[in-house]
């Protein structure tokens, strides 16, 4: 029998299909994958390893790992936003429609929402938005009151948000307005904090703003989570190439994004 | 239905697929079932405590990959108070993989992992990720014998001798192993290489130089398992680029007797299973009743001649 490491939902290895590829912005790629119900069954914060080669062709030969953007269960079918970075999403861009990719998910640890949080703050930078924004969705549906701070570029790369549902304010901070410096976005979420809307940081995608969570957290004495990014090359904790600095117990320890990961602790974070 | 079992000195295991130490961990078994493998080899463990090596520690590379993790490792009494419990949930046969400085550190540590539930050792004397400019025993024939033969006065249990593609002369090192008291060898670890970005002028690898591994180096290895087998009467586990049954079909011709697939997993993480229903078809396709027949019938002649 199998004996499996008490994880839920447990990842598949299949060839599912790619049902949608779009260009979204002038950095940003939209890609809709249809697979098995088990693959699709992804949760905030969890991760696939996608093989960037149509077929079998393995050039690039690793997989790469790409965060959860939406999950939709009972369509079999997830989505993913990511931007052309390098080789492995140079080629995963040329892949169309109707073809068969390979992939490996769902992977990690996600986001946990903990019952007693009643307003959190969401706070993410560039392509860390695609990461948060199923989380956005959880927290909504079960009813926690979302501010969503987004930083980026500029105006015309804030990728797709949640749109429509009541309950979740939405700051969208530029570097292009000059809107985006930590200083800035810490006096904005200091205020939340003040109204009491705030009962947890959940954040992705830059350094520089888990480092002014930490301080609010820490100062405030607040939950936090962070989803953590890392060179990765097995996505299932066996290889150790993923490793990143982390506070722990007795120091700073070793950890795996992949295995222990990708998301952790706020104040564990080693920005 | 065709018979998969093979004998490694002794040891029987029920069919020849098995993962290279260091690609594998309990995160596999959510994928597939372990039990359906031949053995189960674990990541090599030090007796203290290692971090590991500097960041970056995987560069890719063409059909391939470039590995300097550097072995962190909890150290022996973590793995044998909070790890090994782990993996004796499964029923496949467990070896052990271990690394050490010395002749002497190889034997204190394959003593403490003697321990009941091992099925054998793998001293892997062949690292290229310790030492500085890939140095390890495996490379030198006294070092080999020295090494091998220290383990082998420290435990009875099956030993396996994972060898250094990074030689001149494979076959002085098997032989090397088998006068050290080797009960089986494994051929072989990873290609010493590096790689250099480009664009920033720096190296691809935090330690500079990593170990090759993947389809890139499959023809090297073959060879040497060849060389191998013809040079020693011992079983050999080819490990080397393996990702298809044809792979681990062509390494068994050549005089393996099972194998170890390692990087192939990273990309296919069912690579394993799609390996041993690849192989039961193969056989069958070929009329064997045993897969053992691949290695040990002279269907490709030339293995059968030993030249020492």
């Amino acid at each position: 029998m199998t004996v499996p490491s008490g994880r839920h939902p447990r990842p598949v290895d299949e060839i599912a299909t790619i049902v949608s590829h779009d260009l979204v912005n002038r950095e940003y790629r939209h890609m809709t994958v249809r697979g098995s119900a088990a693959l699709a069954a992804g949760m905030p914060g969890q991760f696939y390893q996608i093989a960037c080669s149509p077929a079998r062709a393995d050039i690039p030969y690793l997989r790469r790992p790409f965060s959860l953007y939406a999950a939709r269960p009972d369509d079999a079918e997830i989505e993913f936003l990511y931007k052309v970075t390098g080789e492995g999403t140079r080629s995963l861009a040329l892949m169309a429609p109707g073809d068969p990719m390979r992939i490996l998910g769902p992977l990690g640890h996600g986001y946990r929402l903990a019952p007693h949080w009643k307003h959190v703050a969401v706070v993410g930078r560039g392509v860390g938005l695609a990461t948060l924004h199923p989380l956005v969705a959880a927290a909504h549906a079960r009813g926690i009151g979302v501010t969503l701070i987004v930083s980026a570029r500029d105006a015309a790369l804030v990728p797709p948000l949640p749109t429509g549902p009541d309950g979740i304010e939405i700051h969208v901070v530029t570097d292009a307005a000059g809107t985006s410096d930590p200083a800035r976005v810490e006096a904005l979420l200091r205020d939340l904090v003040r109204q009491g809307r705030c009962d947890a940081f959940l954040t992705c995608g830059s350094a520089r703003l888990l480092r002014v969570q930490q301080t609010l957290a820490a100062e405030y004495g607040l939950d936090g989570q962070v989803a953590m990014e890392q060179q990765m090359a097995c996505g299932l904790g066996m290889c150790f190439c993923c490793v990143r600095d982390f506070r722990g117990a007795g120091g700073i320890v070793h950890k795996r994004v992949c295995w222990d990961g990708p998301v952790f602790d706020l104040m564990d974070a080693v920005a | 239905m065709i018979d998969m079992q093979v004998s490694i000195g002794g040891l029987r295991l029920k069919n020849p697929v098995m993962p290279a130490s260091g690609t594998f961990a309990e995160g596999l078994g959510d994928v597939f079932d372990l039990d359906r493998l031949g053995a189960l080899v674990l990541k090599t463990i030090t007796r203290a405590p290692r971090t590991g090596n500097p960041l970056p520690r995987v560069a890719e590379a063409t059909s391939g990959m470039l590995n300097a993790i550097g072995i962190p490792s909890a150290g022996a009494r973590d793995f044998l108070h909070d790890h090994l419990p782990h993996y004796r949930r499964w029923k496949a046969p467990l070896v052990v993989s271990i690394s050490a400085p010395t002749a002497m550190a190889f034997a204190e540590l394959a003593a403490m992992v003697d321990v009941p539930g091992i099925a054998a050792i793998e001293a892997n004397i062949s690292c290229p990720n310790l030492e500085a400019d890939g140095r390890a025993f495996a490379m030198h024939a006294a070092g080999t014998e020295r090494a091998v033969r220290a383990v082998r006065r420290a435990t009875r249990l099956p030993l396996w001798v994972k060898l250094s593609p990074n030689v001149g002369d494979i076959a002085e090192i098997a032989r090397a192993a088998r006068d050290g008291g080797a009960d089986a060898l494994v051929v072989a670890n990873t290609v010493l290489a590096m790689a250099i970005d480009t664009r920033t002028f720096r190296p691809r690898l935090g330690n500079v130089m990593g170990g090759l591994s993947g389809p890139a180096i499959k023809p090297i290895v073959l060879r040497q398992v060849y060389q191998c087998a013809r040079a020693v009467d011992l079983p050999i586990i080819g490990c080397g680029g393996i990702a298809t049954a044809e792979d681990a079909a062509e390494y068994m011709l050549a005089g393996a007797t099972a194998v170890q697939v390692g990087t192939a997993t990273f990309v296919n993480s069912r690579a394993m299973i799609e390996i041993l229903e690849g192989l039961e078809r193969y056989g069958a396709a070929h009329d064997l009743a045993r897969i053992a027949d691949l290695t040990t019938s002279g269907l490709f002649p030339s293995t059968v001649h030993k030249d020492a």
